[in-house]
C-alpha cells in the first residue's frame, strides 16, 4: 500500500521545459491529496503555484539532481515516486536513481510507467526494437556513440538525415544536415552533450500528428485528443502552429494512427500518459514514429486544456493504482474517465519566440526548440481560432494580415522559417503569391493555406468596401478579424467600430468546452467565445471579480505572474466572491479548472476583455496579477468604464509617465538618476556630454529590458541607436545616466490606501547592469547598511502615500555609498512576489487580494529582519538552446526562468541555487580571460582563491601575463581566432576545462570576437561559465566554508 | 433530425444505411476538409443515404490524396440537401434536451408555404436499405460460410468477415433463411424501430432455437433481443458518436465505441438465460447481450468501426470462435 509519494518536479523554466510542469505537477498533488495520499515535492522553481504551502505535505526547495533526491529519500522514505510530472529533468534523475540502485536500497516503488518501459521510448535502439516487436515502422535509424558512426550511418541513409540526441529534452542538439559538412558540425555538438545521438531519415514534408494515450493498470486504454502541426516535419513540435482535433486526416488514417498508440503503450507497457509523435505521408497513408514520450509533456498540456480533460490528474490516480472506469469525469461530474473527448470547435496553439533578445543568436526555426512559450485560442473556425491566436502571442501582432511588417525577401522567409514565417504567408497571399507557389517553399497542407487565403480575402473585401457593412463585418468577425484590424482595413476608428457592430448585433457568442460536444449536459465552467454561433452557453451572473492573467509566457513574464493570479483567485473565492479568470496559455495552473469559478479562455485585448465586461457586468477587474500585459489594459479598460479594482488607474498612470512620475519623485525629494526623453540622436548625445557616459537608453515601449542597452562612449550610443530602434519625435528614447558599481535593490510592497502594510526587500548580488530578472536576489538583505534599509523603508513609505497605493508595488533602488536613486516603480506585482511571499512566510497576494476587495487587513509588523533564514533566486538559462546567442548578462533580460532555495546562511542558499539552476564545476581546471587591465585587477582576488584551492589555471595571452605577474601560475592557451596549438577551444571541447571565467570587453558588442567563441563554446560544451565578478566573488566566498555536495538539504519548514 | 459528435468519418456517416431517412446534423463545426474518397472503397454503401445534413461550415476547398471530389459535388450528384452556418452546438442542445424530433430543411422562401414535415417511422425504412434479392460474395475463401441478414449491412461488417476467409450470403431482411448449411448467421445493422420488423425477428426466433451460431450488430442486437423476448424501447435522443464508453461486465475491460441507434434494449425485460453483455458507462444503458450457451450475442455498437475506433474488432475473431466451435 502506497502512503507517501515523492514527486519530482522540473525546476527552473527553461527553453523546453516550462510552465506545463508547473500545471501537470499541480495536478497530480491535488490528485494524490484527494486520493489520501501523502505527498513530498522536490522542485526548486519557487514561483511555481505547486510549491505552494500546503499542496505538498512536504516541499524541499533543491536542486533536481540524482544525488541531492537520494539524500531526500534517506530522509523521508517514501513508499513511492512520480517520474512522469515533472519532464525531461524528472525522467532522467529517476532513471539515474533506479540504475544506481537507490530506489532498490530504500525500497521506493517507481509509480506509474515502470522504467524499463521508459528505457525503451528514450533508447534509441531499444525503441526501434520493440516497435518492431509489433511490426510499427519508425524512421530508419542509426543510433552513434561518435562522429565515424555518424558519418557512416548518413552515408547509408543518404542525404538530407536528421540528427537527434537521445535522453533529451524538446530536441536539444538536433537539426538536419544537407551534406557531410553539417552533419559533422551537427553531430559533434550534439555529442558533447549526449552520449548517443540518432542519425534518421529525413522525412520532409510529411504531415506530424500527435496523439495522447492513457492507459490503466487493467489496460483499458484511451486517446484523449489528436493533433495536427500546420508546420509539416522538419520543425520541432514545439516550434510548430498545432491544430486539435486533427483537420486534414481522414476516419481511417485517424484510427489508424490511434490503433497503432494503443498497440504500442500496451505493448511497452505504459501506465498513466504517453504522448506519440506520427509522421505521416501526404501522398500515401504511409507513417512512421517519431517519438514517445512516456510522462506528461507540453503536448499534454495542451491537449488537457484543449479537451477539458485532467490529463494530469488522471495520470496520478493512475499511477496509484486507480482505473479509468473508477476516476469521475471532472467536467460532466456524472460520467466516468474512461471516454474519449469530443470537440466541437478548433484549437490552435502557436508558440511565443524571443529571438529578437539575443545578439549573434541563429533566426531560423526547425528541429530544436527555441521558442519560450505558447498560447491557445479556440474557435469554431480555424481562422478564426488562428488570428485569435496570432493576437495572444503578444508580440504586437493583430492577426494574419494588417501588421505592418515588412519582408524584404518573401521567398526566404517562405522557405528558411523564421517565427515570422505565418506573417509572411499571409504576406505573399497578400501581393497574390499562388497558394501553390506557397506549398511547394513550404510543405503545409493545401487545406491550411486555403483557410489563410480565406483571410486575405476578406481582408481585401474589407479594404475595397471602405466603409462599415454588416455582412462584410460578421464574416469578418467569424473569420478571427478583430476591430483594430477592421480599423486597419477600412480607416474607421476602432471605437467607432466597436459601437456600429454591438449596435448590429455582431457580439461573439459564450460557448462552454464540456468534453462531449453538448452530447450531455455538463456543469462546466470552461468558457470561449466565437462568432461562429447563435447563442450562448450561459447567462451572466453580476458581481463577479475579473482576474487578468498574464499570456503566453515570454522573457521577463512567466511563472511567477501566474502564481499571483492562482492566490488572487485563491483569495477572493476564499472570501466568497465568485472569480472569473481570463487567460491565453495552456502551460499555466490560473487555466486550470478547478480555480476560479469561471475560466474564459481567451484574448487578453481589450476588445475582448470589454466583450466579457459587457456580458458579465462584474464588480471589478484585478489588473495588477499578470504583469505587464495585464496592467497595460488597464488605462483603455477604465476610460471605457470598467472598474478597475485597487490602485486608481490616474495614479497607474502616474507612475507609468515617466515625466509625471519624475516629478512626483521631485516633489517628494526623492533622488533618481539624471534622464531625458530623447526625441533625435543629437538630443541624446548632448544629454550623454552633460552628465557623462555611460548611459541607459531605452526605447519608449519597454517590456523587461528589450533592446534596452547600457552605451559606454559617442560612437557606441550611435550605432546602437541606428541598429536597434528609430528615434523620432513619435518614438523618442529615454536616456539615463547609468551609476557604475552601484547596489540594486528590489521593494516588493502591499499598501492600503497608500499605507504599506508588508514588504520585502532584496538585493541584488550582481551590481546594477544585471537586469532584475537575470540577477541573483538575496532575501532579507545581507550586506546592506541599516542606514540604507532606513531610506528605502521611507522613500517607498512617501511614493506609497503619494500614490494612494491599494494592491502590489514593487519599487526598484539603485544605492552607492548610502545614497538611494529610483529606477523603475511598478504598481503591480513582481516577478520576485512569490519568492518574497515563500521566504517571508507570509502570503503578499493574499494580504494584496484582501486589500483591493476593501476587505479588512492588518498591518503586518517588523517580519524582514527578525527572519532566521535567507532566500536566494538564481536566474535559469536557456542558452545551449539559442544557438549561437551571446551568453552575457545585461540591462535586456535574457534567463526563462529561476530557481529560489533557502538556507540557514547566505552561503548554503547561494551554493543550493546555483546548483539548481545546473552549476556545477567539474574538474578543478579553469580557462580565465579577464578583460581589461580594470577588470583584471578586480578579479584577482577571485583567481586566488581558484590558485589555493588548487585549480589548475589555463589563462589567454594578456590575462596569463598579468597573472604571472601576480605571481599566479598560469598556462597560456591561444584565442580561438588564432591558429595552432594549445587552443582554448580545443581544450573546452576536449573536456579539459571545469570552469570558464570569461568578462566581456562591452556589454554591446555583436560580432564574432575571441571572447565570444569561449563563451559559446563554454555554454554549447555545458562548461560551466562565470561572466559577472560579484556573483564569482560571492561564490568562492561560499566555497570556502561549504562544498556544494554537502549543503544541508531540508524541508521548507526546516528553515 | 438527430446529430453525431464524431469529428472525423463524414463519408462514411452518411453513407451508413442505418442513417436512412434522418437528417444529420455534426457537431465538428468544419465538414468536408478531406473530401470524398472514391464510391468503392471508403463507402459504407454504395450511395448517401442521409435525407440531409447540417453542418457549421461545408468546407470546399478539401485537400486529401484520397479524395475524389468535394463533398458538396458528391451531395449534388446524388441530390442530397445540405444546410450550414448553423450553430450545431445549440441545435444539438435543442435535440439533447427535446429529444430526436422530425425535421426539414426549408429554403427561405418556400418558408411561407406550408410547413410538412415527412415521417421516415411511417415508411419501411429497412425495406428501402436492404437488398432486394440474395446474393454470395467471398466465393473464392474456403472459411465458414456465413448468413448475413441484411437490414441495412454497413461494407464494414462484410468486410471483416471477408478478411476472415467467410463466404457471405447475403439475404433480404424479410426472407425466411432455414439457417441450414451456414456455419453462423450475423444480423445487421440498419435504421428505424426493430419492433416494426416481425418477420426478421420471427426467423431469427427460430434460428436462435435451431442452436447455430447468431451474432448481431446494433439493430441486429435489437432484434436479436426481440427474438428472445426482451423489449425495445426510444433513447430520448439516441448515441450518435465515436467516444461511447462501455464496459465488458464480466472482464471490466473498457472499450470506446463507435455508434448509430436511437432504440435500446430493455434491461428489465431481459428473458432468462441471456444477459448483459456490455454496458454503457455514460448512462448505463445496455451495450451488448448474450446468451448462456454462448452461441447468441450481440453488440449494440459498431464493432467494425468505419467511422470511428477499432477496439472491438475482437467480435469478429469471436464470432469465428463461436462458428469453428459448432
Amino acid at each position: 500500500m502506497v502512503e507517501t509519494v515523492l514527486v519530482l518536479g522540473s525546476g527552473g523554466l527553461m527553453i523546453g521545459q516550462a510552465g506545463e510542469f508547473d500545471y501537470s505537477g499541480s495536478q497530480a498533488l491535488k490528485a494524490l491529496k484527494e486520493e489520501g495520499i501523502k505527498t513530498i515535492l522536490v522542485n526548486p522553481n519557487i514561483a511555481t503555484v505547486q510549491t505552494t504551502k500546503d499542496l505538498a505535505d512536504r516541499l524541499y526547495l533543491h536542486s533536481v539532481d540524482a544525488e541531492t533526491v537520494e539524500r531526500i529519500i534517506e530522509a523521508e522514505r517514501p513508499d513511492g515516486i512520480l517520474l512522469g510530472f515533472g519532464g525531461q529533468t524528472a525522467l532522467n534523475v529517476g532513471i539515474e536513481l533506479y540504475d544506481r540502485g537507490v530506489l532498490h536500497k530504500y525500497g521506493v516503488q517507481v509509480l506509474g510507467t515502470p522504467i524499463e518501459a521508459i528505457k525503451d521510448t528514450e533508447d534509441r535502439k531499444r525503441f526501434v526494437d520493440r516497435l518492431n516487436e509489433i511490426g510499427v515502422r519508425t524512421a530508419r535509424s542509426w543510433a552513434c556513440t561518435d562522429l565515424d558512426s555518424a558519418i557512416r550511418a548518413s552515408r547509408d541513409i543518404g542525404y538530407p538525415v536528421m540528427i537527434r540526441s537521445a535522453y533529451a529534452l524538446g530536441g536539444l542538439g538536433s537539426g538536419v544536415a544537407m551534406d557531410e559538412e553539417q552533419l559533422k558540425a551537427l553531430a559533434r555538438n550534439a555529442l558533447a552533450n549526449a552520449p548517443q545521438i540518432l542519425v534518421e531519415e529525413y522525412l520532409k514534408g510529411w504531415k506530424e500528428v500527435e496523439y495522447e494515450i492513457v492507459r490503466d493498470s487493467g489496460d483499458n486504454c484511451i486517446t484523449v485528443c489528436n493533433m495536427e502541426n500546420l508546420d509539416p516535419m522538419g520543425i520541432h513540435t514545439g516550434e510548430s502552429i498545432v491544430v486539435a482535433p486533427s483537420q486534414t486526416l481522414t476516419d481511417r488514417e485517424y484510427h489508424l494512427l490511434r490503433r497503432i498508440a494503443i498497440d504500442i503503450v500496451r505493448h511497452l507497457g505504459i501506465i498513466g500518459e504517453c504522448n506519440i509523435q506520427y509522421a505521416l505521408d501526404p501522398r500515401s497513408c504511409d507513417y512512421r514514429v517519431i517519438e514517445i514520450n512516456a510522462r506528461l509533456s507540453r503536448s499534454s498540456a495542451l491537449a488537457s486544456k484543449a479537451t477539458g480533460y485532467p490529463l494530469a490528474s488522471v495520470a496520478a490516480r493512475i499511477a496509484v493504482g486507480r482505473t479509468l472506469d473508477q476516476i469521475k469525469n471532472a467536467v460532466t461530474g456524472s460520467t466516468v474517465a474512461f471516454f474519449e473527448p469530443a470537440l466541437d470547435y478548433v484549437v490552435v496553439k502557436v508558440p511565443r519566440w524571443d529571438l529578437d533578445r539575443f545578439k549573434l543568436v541563429k533566426k531560423n526555426i526547425g528541429s530544436q526548440m527555441m521558442s519560450v512559450g505558447e498560447v491557445m485560442a479556440i474557435g469554431r473556425g480555424f481562422e478564426e481560432a488562428l488570428q485569435k491566436a496570432l493576437r495572444m502571442i503578444g508580440t504586437g501582432m493583430h492577426g494574419l494580415i494588417f501588421n505592418r511588417l515588412v519582408f524584404p525577401d518573401l521567398e526566404e522567409e517562405l522557405s528558411h522559417p523564421t517565427p515570422r514565417r505565418i506573417f509572411a504567408i499571409g504576406e505573399a497571399l497578400m501581393r497574390g503569391t499562388d497558394p501553390e507557389r506557397i506549398r511547394s517553399l513550404t510543405d503545409i497542407d493545401p487545406w491550411f493555406l486555403a483557410r489563410l487565403k480565406d483571410i486575405v480575402d476578406t481582408g481585401a473585401g474589407l479594404m475595397g468596401a471602405g466603409a462599415l457593412e454588416p455582412d462584410l463585418i460578421l464574416n469578418a468577425k467569424r473569420l478571427g478579424f478583430s476591430d483594430f484590424q477592421i480599423m486597419r482595413a477600412t480607416g474607421v476608428p476602432m471605437d467607432q467600430v466597436r459601437a456600429f457592430r454591438i449596435r448590429e448585433g455582431i457580439v461573439p457568442c459564450i460557448k462552454q468546452i464540456d468534453t462531449l460536444a453538448a452530447e450531455y449536459p455538463a456543469a462546466t465552467n470552461y468558457l470561449y467565445m466565437t462568432y461562429n454561433g447563435s447563442a450562448n452557453d450561459v447567462g451572466p451572473r453580476a458581481g463577479a471579480v475579473v482576474i487578468l492573467g498574464s499570456g503566453a509566457y515570454r522573457i521577463g513574464s512567466s511563472v511567477e505572474f501566474d502564481w499571483c493570479c492562482v492566490n488572487a483567485a485563491w483569495t477572493a473565492r476564499g472570501l466568497g466572491y465568485r472569480t472569473i479568470m481570463i487567460n491565453c496559455n495552456p502551460e499555466t495552473v490560473s487555466t486550470d479548472y478547478d480555480v476560479c469559478d469561471r475560466l474564459y479562455f481567451e484574448e487578453l485585448t481589450y476588445e475582448r476583455v470589454m466583450d466579457i465586461y459587457d456580458f458579465e457586468s462584474p464588480e471589478g477587474i484585478i489588473v495588477s496579477m499578470g504583469g505587464q500585459v495585464a496592467n497595460n489594459l488597464a488605462p483603455r479598460l477604465h476610460a471605457s468604464g470598467a472598474h478597475i479594482l485597487g490602485t486608481s488607474p490616474m495614479d497607474i498612470d502616474r507612475a507609468e509617465d515617466r515625466n509625471k512620475f519624475s516629478s512626483l519623485l521631485d516633489g517628494l525629494g526623492i533622488d533618481q538618476p539624471d534622464w531625458v526623453e530623447a526625441k533625435s540622436i543629437g538630443e541624446a548625445r548632448s544629454f550623454a556630454e552633460r552628465v557623462g557616459y555611460p548611459v541607459m537608453i531605452r526605447p519608449s515601449y519597454v517590456l523587461s529590458g528589450a533592446s534596452m542597452a547600457v552605451v559606454f562612449d559617442p560612437s557606441t550610443m550611435e550605432s546602437y541607436l541606428s541598429r536597434a530602434t528609430e528615434v523620432d519625435p513619435a518614438s523618442p528614447v529615454v536616456v539615463s545616466k547609468f551609476i557604475e558599481d552601484a547596489k540594486e535593490i528590489e521593494f516588493d510592497g502591499v499598501a492600503r490606501d497608500g499605507e504599506i502594510l508588508l514588504y520585502s526587500i532584496g538585493e541584488h548580488v550582481e551590481n546594477a547592469g544585471v537586469h532584475s530578472g537575470d540577477a541573483t536576489v538575496v532575501i532579507p538583505p545581507q550586506r546592506l547598511y541599516v542606514e540604507t534599509i532606513r531610506r528605502l523603508k521611507e522613500a517607498s513609505r512617501r511614493i506609497a502615500a503619494s500614490l494612494k497605493i491599494t494592491g502590489p508595488f514593487n519599487i526598484q533602488f539603485i544605492a552607492k555609498e548610502n545614497r538611494l536613486k529610483v529606477i523603475e516603480c511598478n504598481l503591480r506585482s513582481s516577478r520576485t512576489f512569490p519568492f518574497a511571499s515563500k521566504t517571508l512566510g507570509k502570503n503578499m497576494i493574499e494580504l494584496a487580494t484582501k486589500a483591493m476587495l476593501g476587505e479588512k487587513v492588518e498591518r503586518i509588523e517588523g517580519t524582514m529582519l527578525d527572519l532566521d533564514r535567507v532566500g536566494v533566486k538564481a536566474a535559469q538559462f536557456s542558452y545551449q538552446r539559442l544557438k549561437g546567442a551571446d551568453p552575457t548578462m545585461g540591462v535586456a533580460m535574457a534567463s526563462t526562468g529561476e530557481v529560489g532555495c533557502l538556507g540557514m546562511d547566505m552561503e548554503s542558499a547561494l551554493l543550493s541555487a546555483l546548483r539548481a539552476v545546473g552549476f556545477r564545476i567539474g574538474t578543478r581546471t579553469a580557462l580565465v580571460s579577464t578583460g581589461p587591465e580594470m577588470t583584471k585587477s578586480a578579479w584577482l582576488p577571485v583567481i586566488r582563491r581558484l590558485m589555493e584551492k588548487g585549480y589548475t589555471l589555463y589563462a589567454t595571452s594578456g590575462t596569463a601575463r598579468f597573472m604571472r605577474a601576480n605571481g599566479i601560475e598560469a598556462e597560456t592557451l591561444r584565442w580561438p581566432l588564432e591558429k595552432g596549438p594549445p587552443n582554448s577551444l580545443e581544450y573546452i571541447r576536449e573536456g579539459r576545462i571545469g570552469l570558464v571565467i570569461n568578462i566581456p570587453k562591452s556589454n554591446e558588442e555583436e560580432e564574432i570576437t575571441n571572447d565570444y567563441l569561449i563563451r559559446r563554446t563554454a555554454v554549447d560544451c555545458s562548461v560551466p561559465l562565470l561572466t559577472n565578478l560579484k556573483l564569482a566573488e560571492r561564490l568562492f566566498e561560499a566555497l570556502e566554508h561549504r562544498d556544494m555536495d554537502s549543503i544541508p538539504v531540508c524541508e521548507f519548514d526546516e528553515y | 433530425m438527430v446529430f453525431n459528435t464524431g469529428m472525423v468519418g463524414y463519408p462514411e456517416s452518411m453513407t451508413d444505411p442505418s442513417y436512412k431517412g434522418q437528417i444529420l446534423a455534426f457537431t465538428y463545426p468544419l465538414i468536408g476538409n478531406y473530401g470524398v474518397p472514391s464510391k468503392t472503397e471508403n463507402f459504407e454503401s454504395d450511395r448517401i443515404q442521409v435525407r440531409g445534413i447540417v453542418t457549421g461550415r461545408m468546407m470546399g476547398d478539401h485537400s486529401h490524396h484520397e479524395a475524389h471530389g468535394s463533398l458538396e459535388a458528391l451531395m449534388k450528384g446524388e441530390g442530397v440537401t445540405g444546410i450550414s452556418g448553423v450553430d450545431t452546438r445549440e441545435l444539438t442542445k435543442h435535440l439533447r434536451s427535446r429529444g430526436t424530433m422530425l425535421g426539414r430543411i426549408v429554403i427561405k422562401e418556400d418558408l411561407d408555404s406550408e410547413f410538412r414535415v415527412s415521417d421516415p417511422n411511417a415508411i419501411d425504412l429497412v425495406g428501402e436499405v436492404s437488398i432486394k434479392a440474395p446474393c454470395e460474395l467471398g466465393k473464392g475463401n474456403h472459411g465458414p460460410e456465413v448468413l448475413v441478414i441484411d437490414c441495412g449491412c454497413k461494407r464494414g461488417i462484410i468486410k471483416e468477415l471477408l478478411d476472415r476467409g467467410c463466404r457471405v450470403h447475403l439475404t433480404p431482411y424479410n426472407v425466411m433463411p432455414t439457417g441450414q448449411g451456414y456455419d453462423g448467421v450475423m444480423i445487421s445493422n440498419g435504421p428505424g424501430d426493430p419492433s416494426l420488423l416481425k418477420d426478421t425477428i420471427d426467423n431469427v426466433k427460430m434460428l436462435l432455437d435451431a442452436e447455430v451460431p447468431v451474432a448481431g450488430i446494433c439493430l441486429g442486437c435489437q432484434i436479436m433481443a426481440l427474438a428472445a423476448g426482451a423489449r425495445t424501447y426510444k433513447l430520448k435522443f439516441g448515441h450518435r458518436s465515436q467516444n461511447q464508453p462501455c464496459m465488458e461486465t464480466s472482464s471490466r475491460q473498457c472499450v470506446i465505441t463507435s455508434q448509430n441507434h436511437g432504440y435500446a434494449v430493455d434491461e428489465g425485460s431481459m428473458p432468462e438465460g441471456w444477459s448483459v453483455w456490455y454496458r454503457n458507462l455514460n448512462d448505463g444503458t445496455i451495450e451488448g447481450i448474450r446468451n448462456e450457451r454462448g452461441d447468441a450475442f450481440a453488440l449494440q455498437f459498431h464493432p467494425e468501426a468505419r467511422p470511428g475506433p477499432t477496439d472491438s474488432l475482437r467480435f469478429f475473431d469471436r464470432f469465428m470462435e463461436a462458428m469453428s466451435d459448432g
